[in-house]
């Protein structure tokens, strides 16, 4: 695949906003993710739905214009449940959607709120049988003495119908909140984690699940440390990785015990002395880990940065990127207003070259790996009309603010883009801010 | 030098008590009591620092004790935002000059509070909590307070994680060890327990005499038919891990 060029995205693209409201009243999207051909693209929400958008089919006529997303289908994937020994209510917020590859006709996609995973089947409808024998065309039944010849029901077309089906639900497996889940490369298993556990499941069998890895201490006032993310290998299924709320990650083998406890490998960055404060910890935690596509790498996002690791190398990343360092001096406010707990998630482009993550005030960063440039961008209405090139954006620290800076003070904090993702081959990402989807592409000249 | 168990530590200073340091000084409820500002204070010759850290160490309070009043707290807030409290806790506090945690013979007043409380979202420390959640997860510890129990209101940190046990039980329960062993069954009918169904059970407890068949005899039933309750009650005959002293 070609190098892609940030400048391309940016200066000489055609950006094109899609912004869709996710249903009255707006629910805020908690997930985004794209299947494996990039054809489909799905959000999760507060409310438990999903929403799927298929990318229309590219015209002859109009080659500039690439297909766009529009909905495809949508469907309520988990519902608020009430838990009767604890007395609480399970939320139904969608915390993540992942994608297994598609086999045949019908899509699978598996999501999860706090403690339950579900796989749906999305499978279109097209043809409906017509002409029965024994009803009539109301369907009531036909008086048998009437009835003197002998018809088979044919198949007619339809409009096309899209119908999503539950067909498993694995429940009752995890005493935690779920963080993640990841289909695992024999597409055979997949696995979902919890704070403190995480469990390995074949997709046939809903009653039952392997417990890999247990972090839960024998006494739980000696708790200091969770699970932020876990993700398998893209190409070893035996191979995964998990991140902590410490800022460490450990890869695992399977192969090596049942109960994963002991880590193959242990990656943790030595704390900077200079960097020191009350907060060390709570920055340093990992709110995502993402293998890259080529399964060399790791990706990890904390509070102020994104760390590229080599899987070869566990006492330092090989590449550090500064999402938001003005909000070091802040900690501070952050910690008082909670949004130092905020979650973002990070990933990769398809050639695993530009690596990309939210900030506040509706901003999301993109780092070149190759060229080391970055850029900022903003998922706005207001300030992004359909079409129009997306124009950097830049946040002044202090002294003299400049005519298009923003400054610190001014950020909007409940604007926060915690989730997005990038199409597996092309340069289309979607951004999810609040309760809006964009989809920005660049322009094909 | 261990760590102090933090249930102690937490609650005492979410519900706004003295150190044992302080004790002799009044109580303000549910105001943290700055000692840290006392002029006086070692650790406070460094002042700007100190009152930042307290300011810090207010807000990681009243975080917490936010944290805990949810249903179900977020764990992963919940274990940092205590983390950060030991950093401050830490930087705040001289080396050697302070102990860890405040010794027992101060909890009394505490555990009396603390048992006498109804409210139960203030009356789970997170030990606590974190113990119900072990506890409804396997189900298979309930038995084990019974073992370490000892008397009520002994220190927090051993009666924490047992009410969580208990509560499990349900109310009635939580009398089980105020009345001693033999309250169990004032009024449970054990002739059932007669028979020679359970001859093998009772085998494996001390002999019994030969002419005691009555009330001499029945102490020595009541382990064997405690645990077989125990085990009815929790719905369960086999435990994960036995139950062990302490940890």
């Amino acid at each position: 695949d070609a190098e892609i060029d940030l400048k391309k995205i940016i200066n000489s693209a055609l950006i094109v906003p899609i912004e869709l409201e996710m249903g009255l009243p707006a629910d805020i999207i908690s997930t985004v993710e794209f299947n494996h051909t990039g054809e489909l693209l799905a959000t999760g929400d507060k409310g438990g739905r999903v929403v799927i958008f298929q990318r229309e089919q590219e015209s002859k006529n109009q080659v500039h214009r690439r297909g766009e997303y529009n909905v495809y289908s949508t469907f309520q994937s988990h519902e608020p449940e009430f838990d009767y020994l604890k007395s609480l209510e399970i939320e139904e917020k969608i915390n993540k959607i992942r994608w297994l590859p598609q086999q045949n006709a019908a899509y699978f996609l598996l999501s999860t709120n706090d403690k339950t995973v579900k796989l749906w089947k999305v499978s279109e409808r097209d043809k409906r049988p017509e002409g029965y024998n024994l009803k009539d065309e109301e369907g009531r039944l036909r008086d048998p003495a009437t009835i003197t010849t002998l018809r088979v029901p044919v198949l007619r077309p339809m409009d096309l119908m899209v119908e999503a089906t539950p067909r498993r639900v694995f429940a009752n497996a995890h005493t935690y909140h779920i963080n993640s889940i990841s289909v695992n490369s024999d597409y055979e298993t997949y696995m979902s984690a919890d704070d403190l556990r995480i469990n390995l499941w074949n997709f046939e069998i809903t009653n039952q699940s392997f417990n890999i890895v247990d972090i839960k201490p024998a006494n739980m006032e000696e708790l200091t440390e969770v699970i932020t993310a876990a993700e398998f290998h893209p190409h070893h299924c035996n191979t995964f990785v998990y991140s902590s709320s410490k800022g460490t990650i450990r890869l695992c083998d399977m192969r090596a015990s049942a109960l994963c406890d002991r880590h193959t490998k242990f990656f943790e960055e030595p704390e900077d002395p200079s960097n020191r404060s009350f907060f060390s910890e709570i920055i340093s935690s990992i709110s995502d880990v993402k293998f890259s596509h080529s399964g060399r790498y790791i990706m990890t996002r904390d509070y102020l940065t994104v760390k590229v690791w080599d899987l070869n190398m566990e006492n330092r990343p090989i590449e550090t990127y500064q999402v938001h360092d003005y909000l070091r001096s802040k900690l501070c406010s952050l910690y008082e207003n909670d949004c130092i707990f905020d979650k973002f998630e990070c990933v990769w482009n398809g050639s695993d070259s530009v690596i990309m993550t939210g900030s506040y005030n509706n901003f999301f960063r993109m780092f070149d790996r190759n060229t080391k440039r970055d850029v900022t961008l903003e998922a706005s209405r207001e300030n992004s009309k359909p079409r129009a090139i997306l124009k950097p954006r830049k946040v002044c620290v202090g002294g003299k603010r400049r005519k298009d800076e923003i400054s610190v003070d001014s950020l909007d904090f409940s604007k926060k883009i915690l989730h997005t993702a990038w199409h597996p081959s092309e340069n289309i990402i979607a951004v999810a801010a609040t309760n809006n989807l964009y989809i920005f592409q660049d322009k094909v000249n | 030098m261990l760590p102090p168990p933090f249930p102690d530590w937490l609650w005492m200073l979410s519900k706004g008590l003295k150190r044992k340091r302080e004790e002799e000084e009044e109580k303000e409820p549910l105001a943290v009591d700055a000692w840290w500002l006392d002029p006086g204070h070692a650790a406070v010759a460094q002042a700007p620092q100190a009152v930042a850290s307290s300011s810090l160490f207010d807000l990681s309070v009243l975080k917490l004790h936010h944290s805990l009043q949810q249903s179900e707290p977020d764990l992963r807030h919940l274990v940092l935002v205590v983390n950060t409290l030991r950093r401050i806790q830490a930087s705040m506090a001289p080396a050697a000059a302070l102990p860890p945690v405040p010794s027992p013979p101060a909890a009394p007043s505490v555990a009396d509070n603390l048992l006498a409380s109804s409210d139960a979202a203030l009356s789970a420390s997170m030990a606590s909590l974190l113990e119900d959640l072990s506890h409804i997860e396997g189900l298979s510890q309930a038995p084990q307070p019974l073992a370490d129990e000892g008397p009520p209101g002994r220190s927090i940190g051993g009666a924490a994680p047992s009410l969580g046990a208990l509560d499990l039980l349900g109310p009635a329960t939580g009398c089980l060890l105020d009345d001693g062993l033999e309250g169990l069954f004032e009024d449970i009918d054990t002739s059932m327990y007669d028979n020679e169904l359970w001859a093998p059970a009772s085998e494996g407890l001390k002999p019994v005499p030969e002419d005691g068949p009555g009330k001499e005899e029945a102490p020595e039933l009541d382990e064997a038919e405690l645990d077989y309750l125990m085990d009815v009650l929790v719905g369960t005959q086999a435990l994960e891990r036995p139950p062990g002293p302490g940890r």
